[in-house]
């Protein structure tokens, strides 16, 4: 299984902050900050963190929609980050991503058909009945009646179009998906139908998938391995089992902590953290954590921990350890 | 689109714009039985006399001018000005009639080849953004920093007479408006997911821009442009009013208004005595621009976007 698909080595994306009249740049907003982890063939690498910590900016840098500004991003051992549009295309077909508003991610004047046929349309593959006939293949597939492809999306329900999205994702046959908090627009209903289909997908089609959530329960669910986020860097990386039975990362075991339980005995200690996230503009120095957490100490707000390995696959990023 | 027919028709003012222009297309279409030439060219007004002054409506064919015709082997049907004549014994009706078309060739011509050149342009210009954005977008500047009016007179008048030359001169000055709409919306278009959905699929620029984003942005700029049917043709007309449009006798509304500049104000003591040297010509031009802008504001109230919900 340790033969990685994806491989990201200091990945880095900055935004420049622009102010006045002739736009100049007068600071950066620290989206990713020198990340670096694998994804292996078949598996499913979960990537939590809260809102704004820089997930989505990783999964759009991976598949080059948003121009990485150092760092380098291997897909099976080439080289992706710095190669021109036109050399990217062919990887396209391989790295497909689905979103997580199933209202804006479909087209409102185009019919599901033209959606899903899309990427074939695009990359010149099919004539136009088999395209229509694996169009209703893949329909069917996401479990959505083939005969409503000349229908247009609002007139499906938020799964429906989601399944919709799925579809389009799997046209082109691809080796990994990014799930872009794929279900957190879903209702909890919905949600684990969807679920179950990522994961019948997933070993139908021998997918690598890219799960990226707040909800850590949904990461539990489907997840091989657990990546946790905090402010634009990899604070711990670890198989599933071992991470929620063994968190190490003040952080990381605060998120655990606020994991619902369905039970109401359950007395639990939830580790409330003080403050808000800083700002991603002007982290702070040291590690990103120190103001928040509970176990700082001296050396957090001088020096910024490196990711280490402690057992075989657990790495964190913390003095602690 | 059944919901954008019923609703034309359920609104009285779309429905009197449509009907108006109904009447505009089938004056148009049947002008050869409306008005027969008598010319080889058929915008080519006949006269009916050799008068300098207007004649009143019924005005009958002169005698001298019957000659004129019949030596030229043309059947003459028509033997009365049944509008009156304008200066110079023009046939008033028969300039209408056939100024019907004139006014539909420049009004659909103009508008869509300056939306064509405004559209492509904007959608460049908001899609690629940098410093093509910067170049274009500078350039509309400079065409909108020029008066309209007074731009498209001096282009006409070096390009020389003819409603060709008036052609070139209202697209030249009139794309700039949908220039900056088009690469207004697409700008808040481009963002959306399914932008960038199609983007991760590998889908090229120009068909994002031609499947997603054209189709998602383009019906404020076709609203625009059926209100600008209208204003093109009234200033094709000024044109013509101010001597640098259509050649002289050609059948053309603004030449019609024209003809008339000196007769407006009537005789001494007999005012207003050439009405229909007005009256019948503004009367044309006030319709047709009317029944456009009727029209361009039902489009309006159905393509709202605000009002999209019900698609």
């Amino acid at each position: 299984m340790n033969n990685s698909l994806i491989s990201i080595k200091n990945l880095v994306k900055y935004f420049p902050i622009k102010k006045g009249v002739f736009r100049s740049t007068v600071g950066w907003i620290k989206a990713v900050d020198k990340i670096s982890f694998d994804i292996y063939n078949g598996e499913t690498l979960g990537l939590v963190g809260e809102s704004g910590c820089g997930k989505s900016t990783t999964a759009l840098t991976i598949l080059r929609l948003e121009e990485p500004t150092s760092g380098e991003i291997f897909f099976q051992g080439e080289n992706i980050s710095s190669i021109n549009k036109k050399q990217m295309r062919k990887y396209r077909k391989d790295l497909q991503i689905i979103f997580q508003d199933p209202y804006s991610s479909l087209d409102p004047r185009m019919k599901i058909k033209n959606i899903i046929a899309e990427g074939l349309a695009a990359h010149n593959l099919l004539d136009s009945r088999t395209r229509v006939q694996k169009v209703g293949e893949l329909l069917e597939r996401v479990g959505i009646p083939p005969d409503y492809m000349d229908r247009f999306p609002h007139e499906f329900s938020g799964g429906q179009r989601q399944r919709i999205g799925i579809a389009r994702a799997l046209a082109l046959n691809p080796k990994m998906i990014i799930c872009d908090e794929a279900v957190s627009a879903l209702d909890v209903s919905i949600r684990s139908q969807i679920i179950n289909l990522f994961k019948e997908l997933q070993s139908e089609f021998n997918l690598t998938y890219l799960f990226i959530a707040h909800d850590l329960s949904v990461i539990k669910y489907i997840s091989d391995r657990v990546a946790v986020m905090y402010l634009g860097k990899i604070v711990e990386i670890a198989p599933k089992d071992i991470f929620f039975k063994n968190t190490l990362h003040p952080y990381a075991i605060a998120l655990v902590s606020a994991v619902p339980v369905p039970n109401p005995d359950f007395k639990r200690k939830r580790i409330l953290l003080p403050g808000d996230v800083p700002s991603p503009a002007n982290p702070p120095k040291g590690c990103r954590f120190h103001p928040r957490c509970q176990k700082v100490m001296e050396i957090c707000s001088q020096v910024e921990p490196e990711l280490k390995k402690l057992d075989k696959d657990h790495y964190v990023s913390c003095h602690l350890y | 689109m059944n919901r954008i027919i019923r609703k034309l028709l359920n609104n009285t003012a779309s429905l009197i714009g449509l009907l108006l222009l109904l009447v505009f297309i089938l004056i148009a279409v049947f002008a050869p039985y409306l008005a027969p030439p008598l010319f080889p060219d058929p915008y080519q007004i006949p006269r009916m006399s050799w008068d300098v002054e207007p004649q009143p409506p019924g005005f009958p064919m002169s005698d001298d001018m019957r000659f004129v015709y019949e030596s030229l082997g043309k059947p003459i049907t028509r033997d009365k000005a049944i509008f009156g004549t304008a200066q110079g014994g023009y046939d008033i009706f028969y300039g209408l009639i056939w100024g019907t078309r004139t006014a539909f060739r420049i009004g659909i011509i103009t508008v869509t080849l300056s939306m064509l050149i405004g559209v492509i342009l904007g959608s460049l210009s908001a899609y690629f953004g940098g410093w093509l954005d910067e170049l274009l977008m500078r350039i509309t500047d400079i065409f909108l920093s020029i008066p309209f009016l007074v731009a498209a007179m001096v282009l006409t008048t070096i390009l020389g007479r003819g409603l060709d030359k008036v052609m070139i001169a209202l697209v030249a000055f009139g794309w700039m408006g949908y220039a900056r709409v088009i690469r207004g919306s697409i700008l808040s278009t481009k963002e959306e997911v399914y932008v960038m959905a199609a983007k991760a699929l590998g889908v090229k620029d120009f068909r994002i821009i031609a499947f997603h984003l054209l189709p998602n942005t383009i019906f404020p700029v076709l609203v625009q442009a059926s209100m600008n049917i209208g204003s093109m043709v009234v200033t094709a007309a000024a044109l013509s009013f101010l001597g640098v449009g259509a050649p002289l006798g050609y059948a053309d509304w603004g030449q019609m208004v024209s003809f008339a500049r000196n007769w407006i104000i009537g005789s001494p003591g007999k005012a207003g005595e050439y009405w229909y040297a007005v009256f019948f010509p503004g009367i044309f031009i006030v319709l047709f621009v009317l029944s456009w802008n009727l029209v361009g504001d039902t489009l309006r109230d159905i393509l709202d976007p605000r009002l999209r919900g019900e698609l």
